[in-house]
């Protein structure tokens, strides 16, 4: 299986050595780094042509680093139901950077990158209809960002007296519970009060 | 004024002239399937343009996902498609599985296809009989409910819990299953074809049902390519794709089962495929029980993810502290991403899950069958009548536990 992967990876190089940054071959799944630049074009070659067939779109979604430049990395899955093989893209983008829409090549992308847009506010440029999708109504911020509190900023509640459902400021009687449970031994690097001098050695 | 002589020309003034009619159905409509809020524009009956907004149900699961262990994440995967839990957790299982290189045990293997099977009837039953009820039938639901209440029994015995089971454990399942179980469930599947039988009496050449569901919905090859269907969304259009079959997961590829395909892609011939899912599914059954009973053993790869056994605890200490560190910091996967995807009931369930070598996920996404199917809503039922929107809905097979997430 990965020996056909890593030749379909390497024929993808070949055919289009200006859209693949890198590509690689690991737990038995094909993954090709893309420049959002060539997007379009690229999911396009992978529809149409013979050897690759990725016809079904399977996937959109996006990872959040905070600490790298390039923010985010909008990940496709590809799917083709004629060659039995899958495949991963992933595109990083900056914070302040627009993805083309690959709405025009697989309609089914129309849903996913609303969602994408509304969870990580990554703007798609060509979508015919970039609204928010899974939160509420006038929902502020962008919830699945790794600085994004996990409470939320407001709440909901109905309001015997003004008859209505009102939005307020989060207020938790108890804290939110992020217990730390790893181990100093394996994992995390702790470093022990009063032996900050460890480090620097 | 009665004899149209005056007034008539009022129907070609501005203020007369037809308009599009826009209705909401649903949140609370009972054939929405849930919490489904469709904005629909009607010219006359006829669907002219259908917008779905959903997220009603949206919980936050993946951002919850977050902060929590791999096995602490294990039960949200219940929550998802309620209608056949054990069937996700098996996708999230695999992708821990996929990332920690863990090998599965046989017998938990033979167990996971047992009730991946049964999730699949649950789900099928209940899809097929209120699907039913939308276009008028009120009995089918009566009847597949009883059988559904009786798998959930087989459910509960074999981890306590009727719905949320958080059975499939990555690594293997939670808990034996006593032999009892097995010939209860054999003697029921021994049983549950007559119920089919019935069930298919009362619909398949049921006059009003067929007048509701054939030529209705259809679906083609290039839609399915173009609205990334999955499942039997797939197979009702003749296309014989199933993952089961085509990216053999578990053990399912020693199994033997056909992968029933319709011909027209209609309601009609989804509603077909399913009911021989189901006589399929209880073959398969009938295999995994035979099979189970030639290979006893564990059910669970005992190692760094799975707890230890309880009489090693007794009197190992490495075993105390390990049970110890799994329930509190819970165990590490190393670093990487993999996407894992099982043949749910209602399509393809997938965990694209990247993991950063510490105890939680960075991130996790879940890629829902029913998400794609409703997104298709507009496209399918275009042109349609509005009582027919009742009927692709429920042949859609959503569910708004795992669309909403």
């Amino acid at each position: 299986m990965s020996e056909a992967l890593k030749e379909l990876g390497a024929l993808i190089e070949v055919k289009r050595p200006d859209c693949v940054l890198s590509w690689d071959v690991s737990f038995g799944e094909l993954n090709v780094d893309v420049a959002p630049s060539n997007l379009v074009e690229f999911v396009e070659y992978l529809k149409s042509d013979q050897n690759c067939k990725f016809s079904t779109l399977v996937d959109i979604t996006a990872v959040d680093y905070p600490e790298r430049a390039k923010r985010f990395d909008v990940v496709y899955h590809f799917l083709s139901m004629y060659q039995n093989h899958r495949i991963r893209l992933r595109v990083s983008v900056r914070e302040d950077e627009m993805v083309p829409s690959i709405v025009d090549v697989h309609p089914s992308a129309n849903w996913f990158e609303r969602e994408v847009f509304d969870m990580f506010g990554i703007l798609f440029s060509g979508h015919p209809d970039l609204r928010r999708i899974l939160t509420d109504y006038g929902f502020r911020g962008y919830p699945l960002r790794k600085d994004f509190p996990t409470t939320g900023y407001t709440e909901v509640r109905y309001d015997e007296a003004q008859k209505r459902v009102v939005y307020e400021p989060v207020s938790l009687v108890q804290e939110y519970r992020q217990f730390d449970f790893m181990s100093p031994w394996e994992g995390a690097n702790y470093i022990l009060p009063g032996d900050e001098k460890q480090e620097t050695k | 004024m009665m004899d149209g002589g005056k007034g008539f020309e009022d129907a070609l003034t501005g203020e007369q002239k037809i308009r599009n009619f826009n209705i909401n159905f649903g949140p609370q409509h009972p054939a929405a399937h849930g919490v489904l809020r469709l904005v629909l524009e009607l010219d006359g009956e006829i669907v002219e343009r259908c917008d779905p907004h959903i997220g009603l149900l949206h919980r936050g699961t993946e951002k919850l996902m977050e902060s929590r262990t791999y096995l602490q994440n294990l039960p949200y995967f219940d929550r998802l498609d309620y209608v056949a839990p054990m069937n996700q957790e098996h996708a999230w299982c695999l992708a821990i599985e996929k990332l920690t290189g863990v090998e599965v045990p046989r017998r938990a293997s033979l167990i996971r296809v047992l009730y991946s099977e049964i999730g699949r009837i649950l789900n099928h039953l209940l899809n097929v009989t209120t699907q039913a009820m939308d276009v008028g039938a009120l009995t089918p639901p009566l009847w597949g409910f009883e059988e559904r209440e009786k798998l959930m029994v087989f459910y509960e015995r074999a981890c306590g819990a009727r719905l949320h089971a958080a059975y499939f454990r990555p690594g293997g399942v939670h808990q034996d299953l006593p032999p009892e179980l097995l010939d209860d469930i054999e003697a029921w599947s021994h049983e549950f074809p007559a119920v089919l039988d019935d069930i298919d009496g009362l619909l398949t050449e049921n006059r009003i049902f067929k007048q509701r569901n054939c030529d209705i919905g259809v679906v083609t090859e290039d839609d399915i390519q173009k609205y990334g269907f999955s499942g039997v969304m797939v197979r009702g259009s003749g296309l014989a794709w199933d993952l089961r079959r085509a990216q053999p997961y578990e053990c399912y590829d020693e199994f033997e089962f056909q992968i029933p395909v319709g011909k027209n892609g209609d309601c009609y011939d989804r509603y077909l495929v399913r009911m021989e899912e189901m006589r399929q599914s209880v073959s398969i059954i009938r295999q995994a029980i035979a099979k189970l009973r030639d290979c006893p053993g564990d059910v669970l790869a005992r190692g760094k993810i799975t707890p230890p056994k309880r009489s090693d605890m007794k009197t190992s200490m490495e075993s105390l502290i390990h049970h110890f560190k799994l329930y509190t910091e819970g165990f590490h996967v190393p670093a990487g991403e993999v996407y894992a995807a099982v043949e749910a009931p209602k399509g393809e369930f997938g965990v694209y899950l990247v993991a950063d070598g510490t105890n939680k996920p960075y991130r996790a996404k879940l890629r829902a069958p029913g998400y794609l199917h409703l997104q298709a809503m507009d496209h399918v039922a275009k042109g349609h009548q509005l009582a027919d929107v009742a009927a692709i809905i429920g042949t859609m097979d959503v569910v708004f536990g795992e669309i909403d997430r």
